[in-house]
């Protein structure tokens, strides 16, 4: 009786938290409703979670000695990872989001593992189920070392891609492998076979053989495609998640999982749409290798300006298109930034944003830190919709953002990232780029447009140069008055 | 006897069908504003699977299958906090745009149908 009632509720919390889970997830893909919607959904999986430790009272008769023990680990291991988890979300910088995202991806996808890994050992799965928690466990294991080599690259803990001869081949070989050992365990299974080692061992093969290729996979993709990279491991964290509601027979799971899955999916290929590259392209090539590319040769030189000089240049201008790029998220100078716009704004100045759907480590990070800086959205342009407005534009102001301004990408075929859709800041009258050094972009390739004619250099860090721009223009109003 | 929900064979191919085309819906016409709190937010829910962790953890009979629960409950338990974490302070300061947030989010949509 009691079981029965327990399963009651928990269906129904589980089917209530569903609902609220996509609900939520709806509320969010719109921006009035979207802060509501992470609280719906909050609020769904506060009730699943609550709802299933009612599970105790239906566990399996082989697990009833240890429930004591279980129920303590359970309720200590989730204190622990909540308290440690929500402290880090809480106070990590806004522009180690990313990375972050990332990282508690890489925890989904190892939570996913892990319990394939269970039924595994259990056995507690059958016939189709099995093969599900083979499929969900590789997953899982995948986006796990996959989302934790992405964020040790966003982190810049590891620097450079790695990337060697026969790399492909080499991958290639490491997912045979896995799929090899997975084989053989069906067949064991099916009892085709006395094991050579014992199944948990091979079983633990199989996992480190998927936690492999997920690190091989992951290193010699370049930087600038982690965003891409983040939301394909989202993606297949998700579908693992799926897998692991079959097995466990949980359609809250297989709901949530498979909703995440897809929209996971389908957010990847809007993102390399928007690099006009196809996902196995950035999977697969050597995409920002700069050693092998041969760079044309670049006319022109470097000129750089004093940021006084360029502030007050702006100040007179009719119309300003600023484009905002990751150097502006490291700088953390978005408020600096806000504030002389607001000045350029009270001198008559038309300013606009530009946002490139790559711009940042993330699709629609310099959205959130724009907004973070108060930024109204009406400002704020996306490429399709300003592209046209530069060739009419006194000022294009780039701010810590490089290969999204690379004309390159539009006229030199050799380059690495010829054809993807850039902002035309080469266009505008007069160019203006804040820039840490002379380094390259993320991708590694030589920028033409900084060595243009009509492109000057303002070197250094982007809140020190808004600051002195802003004083600058703010003299200029005192001398006047 | 046990009364729990039995999910076999086609069933459960409709609900991932239908799930799938739930979340492409959902995604479908996001503005890419949105983008990074939308995939933040889609990190958070299949933080879901913190539950299947405990349930894991809780029928578990030995001590390796206690070990590898513990880590899930511990990592879906890290997903879940800190992906609710993560999005609720992006979205937060979506709202701090006031009043014209409302007549963009409607501009937006009319530029997306």
């Amino acid at each position: 009786m009691l079981i029965l009632i327990s399963h009651i509720i928990t269906g129904a919390a589980d089917l209530g938290a569903a609902f609220l889970l996509m609900f939520g997830l709806k509320r969010m893909s719109s921006p009035e409703s979207a802060r509501s919607g992470i609280r719906v959904a909050g609020l769904g999986m506060l009730v699943a979670v609550l709802a299933c430790f009612l599970n105790v009272v239906g566990v399996s008769a082989a697990a009833r000695p240890h429930l004591i023990v279980n129920i303590v680990l359970a309720a200590s291991m989730l204190i622990i990872g909540v308290g440690l988890a929500w402290w880090k979300g809480r106070t990590v910088k806004l522009t180690a989001m990313p990375q972050m995202v990332a990282l508690f991806n890489g925890m989904g996808g190892g939570a996913a593992g892990a319990i394939a890994a269970v039924a595994l050992i259990g056995r507690n799965a059958q016939g189709p189920a099995l093969i599900l928690a083979l499929i969900g466990g590789l997953i899982g294991s995948v986006s796990l070392s996959g989302s934790l080599i992405a964020w040790a690259k966003l982190d810049e803990v590891l620097k450079q891609p790695l990337r060697f001869k026969g790399q492909r081949y080499f991958n290639a070989l490491v997912f045979l492998a896995t799929l090899a050992v997975a084989g053989y365990l069906v067949f064991i299974w099916q009892g085709g076979a006395a094991p050579l080692l014992s199944i948990p061992a091979w079983i633990a093969i199989f996992f480190g053989c998927g936690l492999l290729f997920g690190i091989f996979i992951t290193l010699p993709i370049g930087g600038a495609d982690m965003p891409v990279v983040i939301s394909i491991y989202n993606a297949l964290t998700g579908l693992a998640v799926a897998l692991d509601g079959f097995v466990l027979q949980n359609p809250a799971l297989m709901i949530a999982g498979m909703v995440v899955g897809a929209a996971g999916m389908f957010l990847t290929l809007i993102m390399a749409q928007a690099m006009n590259r196809s996902v196995s392209n950035i999977l697969f090539s050597d995409f920002g290798d700069a050693s092998k590319h041969k760079h044309g040769a670049i006319k022109g030189s470097l000129k750089p300006v004093e940021a006084s000089d360029a502030g007050i240049f702006m100040r007179y201008a009719k119309s300003v298109i600023i484009v905002p790029g990751y150097g502006l998220a490291v700088a953390q100078a978005q408020q600096k930034l806000y504030e002389f716009v607001k000045l350029l704004q009270a001198a008559g100045v038309l300013v606009r944003f530009a946002i490139h759907p790559v711009a940042g480590r993330m699709p629609g990070q310099m959205d959130v830190l724009l907004a973070e800086a108060g930024v109204p959205y009406d400002l704020i342009f996306q490429l399709s919709d300003i592209n046209p407005d530069f060739a009419t534009t006194d000022v294009a102001l780039v701010i810590g953002a490089n290969d999204v301004v690379n004309p390159a990408a539009r006229d030199d075929k050799s380059s690495p990232i010829y054809g993807m859709p850039i902002l035309n800041a080469d266009k505008a009258k007069k160019v203006y780029v804040v820039k840490r050094g002379q380094g390259k972009g993320y991708a590694g390739i030589v920028n033409a447009l900084f060595y243009a004619d009509n492109c000057n250099m303002v070197y250094g860090d982007a809140q020190a140069v808004l600051v002195q721009m802003i004083e600058a223009v703010r003299g200029l109003g005192a001398a006047a008055a | 006897m046990h009364f729990s929900i039995a999910i076999t064979g086609f069933v459960a191919l409709y609900i991932f069908m239908l799930a799938a085309f739930g979340g492409w819906v959902i995604i479908g016409n996001v503005p890419a504003i949105l983008h990074t709190p939308l995939m933040s937010g889609s990190n958070f829910v299949h933080g879901i699977v913190v539950i299947g962790a405990i349930y894991t953890l809780l029928n578990a009979s030995t001590v390796p299958e206690q070990l590898i629960g513990c880590s899930a409950v511990l990592l879906g338990a890290g997903n879940v906090a800190g992906g609710y974490a993560v999005t609720d302070r992006m979205l937060a300061m979506f709202k701090s745009s006031g009043k014209q947030s409302g007549k963009h989010s409607r501009a937006v949509h009319a530029k997306k149908s």
